[in-house]
């Protein structure tokens, strides 16, 4: 894995790969749905979407077509904390993908045109995935303002159609000034390649995008809940009952020592028929139909910022009784807390949690965003390699300690009522 | 200062043409009729489980029921154990099913092949469905069918599965919750015993394997599962599908959605048809991915969708081409009309040269992705086997889209991609779209 720095400031990270004849490659910002202005709901995922309408050598749909065209596949994506653009693509096409990903960071072709048609694209991309859909955005949009009390972490991240209508070209012209500066990006590329020639493409299509700074990235931070908080919501499309709930953990980089048992904690709980959660709520009382645990809100161990907590999500079966399953998970964990794990038990969640890890790193495109990521955030993208020992290393006692820390004062619980209940 | 470099204004050339790359792929048919393939590819020290039995005709609900219930218990362990002792592998297992087929996959350590190999063999030859759990997970798919109901996805594509394919088996894929709840554990004893058999199925093992030795496993561990009844194959072989018969476009009513669902079917043909290649470019072209008329006229042009697609999808008794947009209710009408042009355009007038060779390139380079990770070729792997094909046909098949004219395109256009042919049905809020839509195309009313 070979990382640098160009003159502008752009972090660079090269991870060769010949084991296939495809390669990867990704451009991450260092913005995300937290940093969004009030009043602007949805703008920085408006803004990936104008960032694919064209650039200062490419017309509107020239970006699909040059990628599609020369065999490969691209998409963007908005996160909490940063937001992404790949593209995956036979290798002997990597200058065109570094081309086209040079050109859109010199600055998007911002028309009120294309402005107006993306906000139409997004309205029905919020319609098919949120409005039109049973449990459309729970618990990731729902939960977050019952945890949360000031606006970078507690507003929807998908928008309000009123705030996405509000948005404006000059709007998009400052977004674009602040956040996508080259000092504010890391660029990533993996897979099939030469890294002496690809580090002398990299030099030749980025070398000459204008230096620009990072700006200073706010804190986040709020103060851990003192007592419970708990809401409800009729979902008029739902046919059944569902319940999510989350507790803060530690700060995932400054505490990342911390943060890792709750990693493993979530899989001791739901990963499987042999999970304790699963075990208890699904195959023996019957009072979950299915229930998940993960960290953050968009499920991303890794590549997510302080604040974040542990979820846990359960559809339950019809007239299922959510305070009574509450006080069920309450019992298990108070269980691991006091009991500790069975023989056996964290072994074989870390050998399967392992499995995940290296399965995921197996696909180049994976390979190429969370390295990207972890360059990112923590100046470390060789912490994907070791993440199957560092897991491994979490003890009992770790395990047990995090489990402590679950208690019912320092959750926020959001409940699906069914709207659609026969 | 000046930049360091001169700014680069015009697209790079590609680099010479990466050759596709396809990997041994080694098999053994045991004596009891289990195909095992194995394939090897060490990139990570993991390896991809994927066992197919055929499963066609099978009874809708206790096939579903079965694959909720399969790793359940067995003779000497109990669900949360098999669960535990793939764990302790890194591995896990799970089934489901299509009208073709039943599929255990899974994947773990390659350190744990053998024993991921050794619970398979348990679960094929000693599953128990035990009355409990078998209780347990009936609730499990009632809640899980009702869910799937919800969606307006589902529903579409029910309604048009049902007009597509009449009284084919393949009308139904899912149950209805009444006819989950009436499956008892002896009907899914019986069909175990009946269709879970080794003679048609195959095994598909990829990763950082020796593959000679992972056949020897497979072998040793897999050889005991016994050929079982004496019904032969051909009793579960399916009719082939009907041909499409062009009807009224239908409209399901969705009270206050706020967006539509169209879904269309078309004809199409085997991979191994002729007319495979063109047709797929002519799809591309069409609708079939983002970079084309469709996507963007109604996405990048209009406005009026996220996430349209167009696809091919092969079943073993015949393939179709189905068309997918969720539009807003207000623009419903106006998204029709732009699907019916695009597709007519296709069908009446031939594509331009680079048009097609943009296709061309993307068919080329997306096999290339598709093959470049072991779940990839697990999947791919055991796809083509289910039509009897194995990844040879990869080259084949590249070298038939490279070998595809304008012409061919504009022939398997007009054959296939018709408007006039198509059957359609759109859900959503009837009250605001009857009226657009039936100034297009006539229409019906659907029953629910």
């Amino acid at each position: 894995m070979e990382r640098f720095t160009l003159a502008n400031g752009l972090r660079v990270v090269l991870a060769p790969d010949r084991s296939a004849p495809v390669v990867g490659v990704a451009v991450v910002y260092d913005v995300g749905i937290r940093s969004e202005p009030e009043g602007r709901t949805g703008f920085a995922h408006l803004f990936e979407h104008l960032m694919f309408q064209g650039s200062a050598n490419l017309e509107k749909l020239a970006h699909f077509r040059h990628v599609q065209g020369s065999g490969g596949t691209f998409n963007g994506s908005t996160h909490l904390d940063y937001t992404d653009y790949f593209e995956i693509l036979p290798s002997n096409a990597l200058e065109r993908a570094l081309f086209l990903e040079a050109d859109r960071m010199r600055g998007p072709r911002l028309t009120e045109e294309n402005l107006r048609n993306q906000v139409d694209v997004v309205k029905e991309e919020i319609r098919v995935n949120v409005l039109n859909q049973p449990y459309g955005g729970f618990p990731w949009l729902t939960l977050p303002p019952v945890m949360f009390d000031t606006f970078p972490n507690a507003h929807d991240g998908y928008g309000s159609f009123t705030d996405l209508e509000s948005a404006t070209v000059p709007d998009a012209a400052e977004f674009f000034e602040k956040y996508y500066a080259s000092g504010n990006a890391v660029l990533s590329v993996a897979g099939d390649f030469d890294v002496a020639e690809a580090t002398v493409l990299v030099e030749r299509h980025f070398g000459s995008v204008a230096a620009r700074l990072a700006p200073v990235r706010p804190g986040f931070d709020e103060p851990d809940l003192t007592e419970e908080r708990r809401t409800s919501y009729t979902d008029r499309l739902a046919p059944l009952p569902a319940v999510a709930a989350a507790w803060r953990v530690p700060d995932p980089i400054a505490d990342f020592a911390g943060y890792l048992p709750y990693v493993v904690l979530a899989e001791v709980l739901t990963d499987g028929d042999a999970s304790r959660l699963v075990e208890r709520l699904v195959l023996k009382d019957r009072s979950v139909t299915s229930i998940g645990g993960y960290l953050g809100f968009m499920g991303e161990p890794f590549e997510v910022r302080d604040p974040t907590a542990l979820l846990l999500q359960a559809h339950l079966p019809p007239g299922g009784d959510v305070d009574k399953l509450l006080g069920t998970v309450d019992e298990e964990l108070e269980r691991l807390a006091e009991d500790g794990l069975t023989a056996g038990e964290l072994a074989r969640t870390q050998a399967r949690m392992a499995t995940h890890l290296l399965r995921d790193t197996d696909a180049v495109l994976s390979r190429t965003l969370r390295m990207a990521v972890l360059e990112q955030q923590r100046g470390e993208p060789g912490l994907l390699n070791e993440l199957p020992v560092l897991l491994g290393a979490v003890t009992e006692e770790q395990i047990r300690a995090a489990a402590a820390t679950l208690r019912p004062q320092r959750r926020a619980t959001i409940e699906v009522i069914p709207g659609a209940a026969r | 200062m000046s930049p360091a470099v001169k700014t680069v204004t015009t697209l790079p050339d590609l680099g010479p043409t990466t050759t596709l790359q396809l990997p041994t792929e080694v098999e053994q048919t045991l004596p009891n009729g289990l195909t095992v393939i194995a394939i090897r590819r060490p990139s990570v020290p993991l390896v991809e489980v994927r066992l197919r039995i055929p499963f066609g005709r099978a009874h809708t609900a206790r096939a579903a029921m079965l694959t909720q219930t399969l790793l359940s218990g067995t003779d000497t362990m109990t669900s949360v154990e098999i669960a535990a002792e793939l764990q302790t592998v890194g591995g896990a297992l799970s089934a489901g099913v299509d009208p073709d087929r039943l599929m255990l996959a899974g994947n773990g350590l390659v350190s744990g092949l053998e024993r991921i190999l050794e619970i398979m063999a348990e679960v094929l030859t000693a599953a128990r469905y035990p009355a409990e759990e078998v209780a347990t997970e009936r609730a499990r798919l009632v809640d899980h069918i009702q869910v799937a109901q919800s969606q307006p996805s589902h529903v579409a594509r029910t309604a048009l599965l049902q007009r597509v394919y009449g009284k084919h088996p393949y009308a139904v894929q899912m149950p209805e919750p009444e006819q989950v709840k009436a499956v008892r554990p002896a009907q899914l004893r019986a069909l175990h015993s009946e269709r879970i058999r080794p003679a048609g199925a195959t095994l598909v093992l990829v990763g950082d394997i020796q593959p000679a030795k992972a056949i020897e496993a497979a072998e040793q561990i897999l050889g005991g599962w016994a050929i079982g009844g004496d019904v032969p194959a051909s009793k579960w072989a399916l009719p082939p599908v009907p041909a499409l018969v062009p009807a009224p476009l239908s409209v399901l009513h969705r009270p206050d959605s706020v967006q539509s669902s169209l879904r269309m079917a078309l004809p199409a043909v085997p991979r191994t048809h002729p007319d495979h290649a063109a047709l797929q470019l002519a799809n591309l072209i069409f609708g079939g991915y983002f970079s084309s008329r469709w996507v963007e006229n109604i996405r990048e042009d209009k406005g009026y969708t996220y996430g349209p697609h167009s696809a091919i999808e092969h079943l073993v008794a015949g393939s179709s081409l189905t068309v997918a947009a969720d539009v807003a209710t207000e623009v419903t009408g106006p998204a029709m009309l732009e699907t019916l042009y695009e597709l007519g355009r296709i069908a009446s007038l031939p594509p331009k040269e680079d048009e097609l060779e943009q296709a061309r390139q993307y068919a080329l380079g997306t096999l290339r992705l598709g093959v470049a990770t072991q779940a990839g070729l697990a999947g791919l792997a055991t796809t083509y086997a289910g039509f009897g094909l194995r990844l040879d046909h990869l080259a084949e098949h590249s070298a038939r889209l490279a070998a595809a004219t304008a012409d061919d395109v504009a022939a398997a256009a007009a054959t296939y991609l018709a408007p006039a042919r198509a059957v359609t049905v759109v859900l959503g809020d009837a009250e605001k779209i009857e009226a657009p839509l039936a100034a297009l195309t006539p229409i019906e009313k659907a029953q629910q």
